[in-house]
């Protein structure tokens, strides 16, 4: 018979070794390790996205052509946008923080389905591997957009077919983590810890995982039908033969929309976690920002016709989209009145994660704002397909998502590694990070009123001084960004060692030793009829 | 969670639900030959709503689970049948 090998509760899961070498990575159904891996691969990921990015900036510091010609422009925007979007901002906060953390928030020792887990981190790096073969080989790289919007992607001779088979391969690592978060959530809590005393940062995870469940599929067969447009031809979206573009649209945006969701309302879990700690004060509203979590994850399904008010879906169609879009800026709204009646007479201590957060309400805000432009239909037509919406989903996105995980990640640094940051170089990575950030995409509002329009490698003389800005910000945030990352790996290796709870935070992850033991708890936590997650 | 009942589910249901399911499928071939114009569509997927519906309850046990199963399962099917709805506000008023 076989028997169980005993787990030591007294050595971190860094330190435990159960394999050689790489293999107690690639091979560990450990949680933690899993959202680490999903971190590392992503930021990989991230840095290539980045050079992408900067490279489009410097293509268009100058009007005609600087170092790359038109194609080799659309090709860098469309790999720019599938890595960014299906490899960093989708999976990024439930893949890294909620492995992570999930599970030790709850009082569990791991997910429900540890060894499925581990099959999704592998699933989205073959999903990774398939969209970076689309760059190295066949003939030219491809360059519809991360949209993959019919006619093109049946049309272009680039490389398209690994490229869609990639975001359609990394669609099942969502799902399966999903999944895995829904059972985990519904039937591992901790004994006496009802729904309502849940933190809240695994509320977002569960609004997330539903979104992730239901709308994930609808890309998945969308994607199929495209490469069975482009292979067989069979006249789905192809109007030559009998198709309708304009379907693709419909059933891309059904997912794409609640997926900017599935980016978002994990961001704003973390940020639920990091403004109580940092004022040390009960959330204001914990119901209603589950609410809102709920709502925002609910409405967000039926919004996505507002991607396509020019695309000449009917009129009544657009009417009902834009009141939609509109419904879903409330609980948006709710969640941000509630952090800051958060702060409201609470004692705020000035560190990173607060910054962190605190700058993500206010650039989440212009994000949001400018949204409320383009999800009326008279604003929008104006400024459809121009910055200005590369502008507002950059704040929301890059903004919202980036601010919340660079938040999170100097927040749970000392729980993860066990070990201290450098306050000073952390504080000045944020301000160069946001200083950069914001030079970077304001000028995109500008232009984009102006009338030029989004993905051109070129552009008329009266747009080049926005423009330069706009390129010397990217240079700056990139500073930015490569003062926070040396901080943090140098700190991970070579920081003071950190105390259990160095921010005094009340939910259940500062509860267990910095790094934390291999099973988290020597003992399931046993949630008391005062207890709650941010009891002060 | 071992504490929990399992309700079992004699074979003779099984049966009697897989033969439902394949006359209906006979059915959904058949019909295809009937000139329904306009009503095709909804009598294919009228019958396919069927099929599902016994595939839900029987097969994979919402019959027999707690109520909260058949509430999210059917909050689903609400929020798929929205989709359709508001998809084809546009289809409909082009």
């Amino acid at each position: 018979m076989q028997t169980a090998t005993q787990i030591p509760t007294d050595v971190s899961f860094l330190e435990y070794r159960k394999y050689k070498g790489i293999f107690n990575w690639i091979l560990s159904t450990d949680h933690k390790r899993i959202g680490l891996m999903y971190l590392y691969s992503m930021m990989t990921l991230f840095f290539v996205g980045v050079a992408l990015g900067l490279a489009m900036k410097l293509e268009l510091i100058a009007p005609g052509k600087t170092i790359m010609d038109a194609q080799d422009y659309n090709a860098v925007f469309t790999v720019h946008g599938v890595i960014m979007i299906f490899m960093i901002v989708i999976p990024g906060l439930p893949a890294v923080f909620g492995n992570f953390l999930l599970p030790i928030m709850i009082g569990a020792k791991d997910v429900a389905f540890p060894k499925l887990n581990l099959l999704s981190w592998y699933i989205y790096i073959l999903g990774a591997l398939l969209v970076i073969a689309s760059v190295l080989f066949g003939n030219g790289t491809p360059d519809t957009g991360w949209t993959f919007y019919a006619p093109y992607s049946f049309k272009s001779g680039t490389n398209l077919l690994p490229a869609i088979f990639g975001a359609f391969v990394l669609g099942f690592s969502s799902i399966l983590t999903g999944l895995n978060f829904i059972v985990t959530i519904h039937r591992m809590r901790a004994p006496g810890m009802t729904w309502l005393k849940m933190p809240l940062f695994p509320w977002s995870l569960y609004g997330t995982a539903w979104i992730q469940l239901l709308a994930t599929p609808v890309v998945g067969i969308t994607l199929l039908l495209i490469i069975l447009e482009r292979v067989f031809g069979i006249g789905v979206f192809d109007p030559a033969l009998g198709g309708d573009p304009i379907l693709y649209q419909h059933l891309f945006w059904i997912y794409s929309h609640p997926a900017v969701y599935v980016m978002i309302l994990p961001a704003m879990g973390a940020i639920s976690e990091i403004i109580p700690t940092f004022t040390q004060k009960h959330i204001f509203g914990y119901k209603a920002i589950i609410g809102s979590t709920l709502a925002i994850a609910f409405v967000g399904y039926f919004v996505w016709g507002h991607h396509m008010f020019t695309s000449g879906m009917s009129g009544t169609a657009q009417y009902t989209f834009s009141i939609l879009t509109f419904l879903v800026a409330i609980p948006s709204a709710i969640k941000v009145f509630n952090w800051i009646s958060t702060m409201y007479k609470g004692s705020i201590s000035l560190q990173t994660p607060f910054y962190w957060a605190a700058s993500f309400i206010f650039i989440f805000m212009i994000g949001g704002l400018s949204g409320l432009v383009l999800g009326a239909l008279a604003t929008d037509i104006y400024v459809h397909d121009t910055a200005f919406v590369v502008a507002h989903f950059h704040f929301i996105v890059f903004g919202g998502v980036g601010f919340s995980f660079f938040g999170a990640i100097h927040y749970w640094f000392p729980k993860i590694w066990g070990r201290m940051y450098d306050t000073k170089w952390a504080n000045t990575g944020w301000l160069v990070f946001s200083i950069g950030f914001l030079a970077l995409y304001s000028p995109m509002f500008y232009l984009g009123m102006q009338g030029m329009p989004r993905r051109y490698y070129d552009y008329l003389e009266e747009f080049h001084a926005a423009n330069i800005l706009s390129t010397l910000g990217s240079w700056v945030m990139t500073f930015g960004l490569v003062i926070i990352v040396i901080n943090l790996v140098r700190s991970a290796k070579h920081g003071p060692k950190a105390e259990m709870n160095p921010w005094n935070g009340k939910t259940l992850e500062w509860t267990v030793p910095s790094p934390p033991p291999v099973e988290n708890f020597e003992e399931i936590p046993v949630y008391g009829e005062k207890d709650g997650p941010y009891e002060y | 969670m071992s504490n929990e009942k399992h309700h079992i589910v004699p074979y003779r249901t099984y049966i009697f639900v897989l033969l439902a399911l394949i006359v209906l499928t006979f059915i959904s071939i058949a019909i295809t030959h009937i000139e329904l114009a306009d009503y095709t569509v909804a009598g294919a997927l009228i019958l396919a709503s069927v099929k599902t519906f016994l595939v839900l309850t029987f097969f994979m046990h919402l019959k027999f689970d707690k109520p909260y199963m058949r509430i999210m399962v059917g909050f689903v099917l609400a929020v798929f049948l929205a989709v359709i709805i508001i998809t084809f506000l546009d289809y409909y008023y082009r």
